[in-house]
């Protein structure tokens, strides 16, 4: 084994065969392949999630700089009207997508969990920049929230100070990627999926 | 210049020490600094009309004390008043300056929540940046940094606020006073509103349709930056000058190390001023054209927020190659900069100031001349030259308003005594004023730019410099013109390796506190286009 890996870049955080790539997303697969679906629904569902993956609509919820690079991806340049993702809705009523671009501090808190909760089902969150995955330079502030991962669930972590836009567009791909291969129909209460998520962290622990 | 300050100050109030660690600060006991505050700002010679910044500091030992720096503006003269707080760490207490700079009204209340000193006089004694139920003072020395956990209720933002006065006998008397009548039509913008440039809230009664009083609540990205700047290193302190405002990154971190070379006695070389030059006009051109996108967008018009993004990617790609950051470059270090400039800068630069040049005729002419723009522009949320100076916005708003006060002309640092320029000065102080001063700039900063870019001189870019830096004791500052206005760095070092207390002057704070002055009276509508123009970052305000 040692040797195999010998070769890989170290990181000080991660060994090499702690890696996975998008394990979430293999999970999603197994279970779907153990479970099976019909020919009806499957077909529908593929029609369904074409669609959703194609016209995410995102509540840009911008605090700092992260703000400013996803308005770059909005100028014609980066143009992310390619994806569908340019729709950006200001209310969470009309908004698939949480977008989270800065810090999130502790008077912000109860606001980004009142956004959560007032968008409809199904709704995704992606934390970008380090602020949200962790608090990122300001982790060790009286008043930071250290990822927001501890408030609302995380779809896709985009990395970054601020991250590049193909970074930005990498994840927003992620999150295509993931939406594809959700069961529409007849899928359960997303209100779930936290629970669950929790229970891997725990067994990882 | 400061002696005849000190001189006369002194002979108003006899007790006054003059101390001259670093910069020279005049300690001024607290029941003397009303009276020698109103003669300074009232002096017939050379009046100290700007309030530069209030900074409170803990000295240690239960001693609190709040720095006063102040400017003339008919001058240029400066001078800094020191005062220490009655009343120990239980109760401290300084007299209010409000009624004499109006600016002090939002940093008096800056100094309540970082340190609990209570001013006497002041009509709003309420937190400002953390929430209304948060314990204890977070920048005092002895402040536990875990004793207020995450909460995920709101709190509720009360309508009353205090007052205190002193009595004759020493006793303090409490005031309520109204901020929000019950039978007032209270509107909540924000936080979460695309139009504030990030997450302000202001809370606006209205009457009719007519703007009647705004109550700005921010703090919803304060990220405790000073109070981190206590633990960490010197070089260390720099990334976070990058991410205050965003917009202005490098001319952040210019303030910042030059303060900090100032102190340490480090002479940087021809090479990196001019290299810091050219980099700070970039990042003001890149900041307009990022203004203009955004009004324009606030007031509903999206093609020419595509023209600003055009142009401005330009720029962001000549900051990638030589600093390798795009939004946030983190480009200059204590002694020089990062890394020399990339092979193809000058002419990237060169090509881009040709362009800027030949294309802003573009801009104008699908927004300056629109009659939507102007009817919604004109002579809306204006803004007095005396009511600007009390408020200090300085930058762009403040210029709009007929108040030359531009750093870089009055208090010239870097190359700007060698190039030629021009401080745009307009005079109706209105929304289209401080509009039109944004666009000027850009041409201005182009000028700056091409008087330099081909006389960069061969040199280090960078002298070396200890690791571990320790300044002299003493208190240090440093400012600079950002893209909205002066940035100002204050710096109070014990001889340690690390800051014992490093503030930033906010560049958008006072431009948020002037929100109530400019739009009362005013529609509603309005409100978000004269925002726009005010042009302030969030971050850098709550910091």
């Amino acid at each position: 084994m040692e040797m195999k890996h010998r070769k890989l870049p170290t990181t000080k955080d991660m060994r090499p065969e702690e890696f996975k790539n998008n394990d979430y997303l293999l999970r999603m697969a197994e279970e779907l392949n153990r479970d099976g679906a019909g020919i009806v629904l499957g077909t529908l569902d593929d029609l369904i999630n074409w669609g959703r993956s194609n016209s995410v609509w995102s509540l840009a919820l911008g605090t700092s700089c992260c703000a400013i690079e996803f308005m770059a991806l909005g100028a014609a340049r980066y143009d992310m009207a390619r994806f569908g993702f340019e729709v950006t809705r200001n209310s969470p009523r009309q908004a698939d997508l949480l977008m989270v671009l800065g810090t999130i501090n502790y008077r912000m808190a109860p606001v980004l969990k009142r956004l959560y909760d007032q968008m409809a089902e199904p709704k995704y969150v992606i934390a970008v920049g380090g602020c949200t995955i962790s608090g990122g330079p300001f982790r060790k502030s009286y008043y930071v929230v250290n990822g927001i991962d501890k408030i609302v669930p995380v779809d896709v972590y985009i990395p970054g100070c601020p991250p590049r836009p193909e970074a930005l567009f990498y994840g927003m791909m992620q999150l295509q990627r993931k939406i594809k291969m959700e069961r529409f129909l007849g899928k359960r209460d997303r209100n779930e999926v936290p629970q669950g998520l929790m229970e891997n962290k725990e067994e990882k622990a | 210049m400061i002696q005849q300050v000190t001189e006369k100050i002194k002979q108003w109030c006899p007790q006054a020490e003059v101390e001259t660690a670093g910069e020279t600060v005049v300690s001024v006991p607290a029941d003397k600094l009303e009276d020698v505050c109103r003669k300074l700002h009232d002096d017939t010679d050379e009046p100290m009309d700007y309030m530069r910044d209030l900074v409170g500091v803990d000295h240690g030992e239960g001693v609190l004390g709040v720095y006063y720096l102040l400017e003339s503006t008919r001058t240029g003269g400066r001078v800094m008043l020191r005062a220490e707080a009655k009343g120990g760490e239980e109760n401290p207490l300084l007299p209010s300056v409000c009624r004499i700079w109006k600016t002090a009204e939002i940093k008096e209340r800056e100094a309540f929540d970082f340190f609990g000193i209570r001013f006497t006089g002041h009509p709003d004694m309420r937190r400002l940046f953390l929430r209304e139920d948060w314990k204890g003072y977070p920048l005092r020395k002895d402040y536990d940094m875990d004793s207020n956990p995450l909460e995920l209720t709101s709190e509720v933002n009360a309508d009353v606020t205090e007052e205190f006065n002193l009595r004759p006998d020493g006793t303090l008397e409490r005031r309520e006073n109204v901020v929000f009548n019950p039978d007032d039509f209270v509107v909540n913008i924000g936080p979460q509103h695309p139009s504030t440039h990030g997450a302000l809230r202001m809370r606006t009664s209205l009457e009719g349709e007519t703007v009647k009083h705004i109550d700005p609540v921010l703090g919803y990205i304060h990220r405790g930056i000073e109070k981190m700047n206590e633990s960490l290193t010197y070089p260390q302190t720099l990334a976070f000058t990058d991410r205050l405002d965003y917009l202005s990154a490098h001319q952040n971190r210019h303030a910042l190390c030059m303060c900090i070379e100032q102190a340490a006695g480090i002479e940087v070389t021809e090479r990196v001023q001019y290299i810091r030059t050219i980099m700070d006009e970039l990042q003001r051109i890149a900041s307009h054209l990022l203004f203009y996108s955004c009004l324009v967008m606030d007031m509903g018009a999206l093609t020419p927020f595509f023209y600003g993004f055009r142009e401005r990617e330009m720029i962001l790609d000549i900051f990638e190659e030589t600093t390798g950051g795009r939004l946030i470059q983190n480009y200059n270090v204590i002694g020089g900069v990062q890394a020399d400039i990339h092979p193809t800068f000058v002419q990237k630069v060169k090509e881009f100031t040709k362009h800027m040049r030949e294309i802003i005729h573009e801009y104008h002419e699908i927004f300056t001349g629109s009659v939507i723009a102007r009817n919604r522009l004109k002579q809306m949320g204006l803004l007095s030259r005396e009511d600007a100076i009390s408020l200090a916005t300085t930058g762009g708003t403040g210029r709009a308003s007929g108040w030359a006060n531009d750093v870089r002309k009055h208090h010239p640092y870097a190359l700007y005594d060698k190039v030629d320029f021009k401080e745009i000065v307009y005079t109706h102080g209105d929304s289209w004023d401080r509009y039109m001063v944004r666009m000027d700039e850009i041409l201005e900063s182009c000028a700056i730019i091409d008087q330099l870019i081909d006389n960069i001189p061969e040199g280090e870019f960078r002298v070396k410099v200890k690791p571990v830096l320790k300044l002299p004791e003493g208190v240090f500052t440093a400012s600079v013109e950002s893209s909205r206005g002066e940035f100002g760095v204050f710096l109070v070092s014990r001889g340690d390796k690390s800051p014992y207390r490093l503030h930033y002057r906010s560049t958008g704070l006072p431009l948020v506190h002037a929100m109530d002055t400019v739009c009362r009276g005013n529609k509603i509508a309005d409100l978000i286009a004269i925002g726009g123009t005010l042009d302030f970052v969030i971050p850098d305000i709550d910091r």
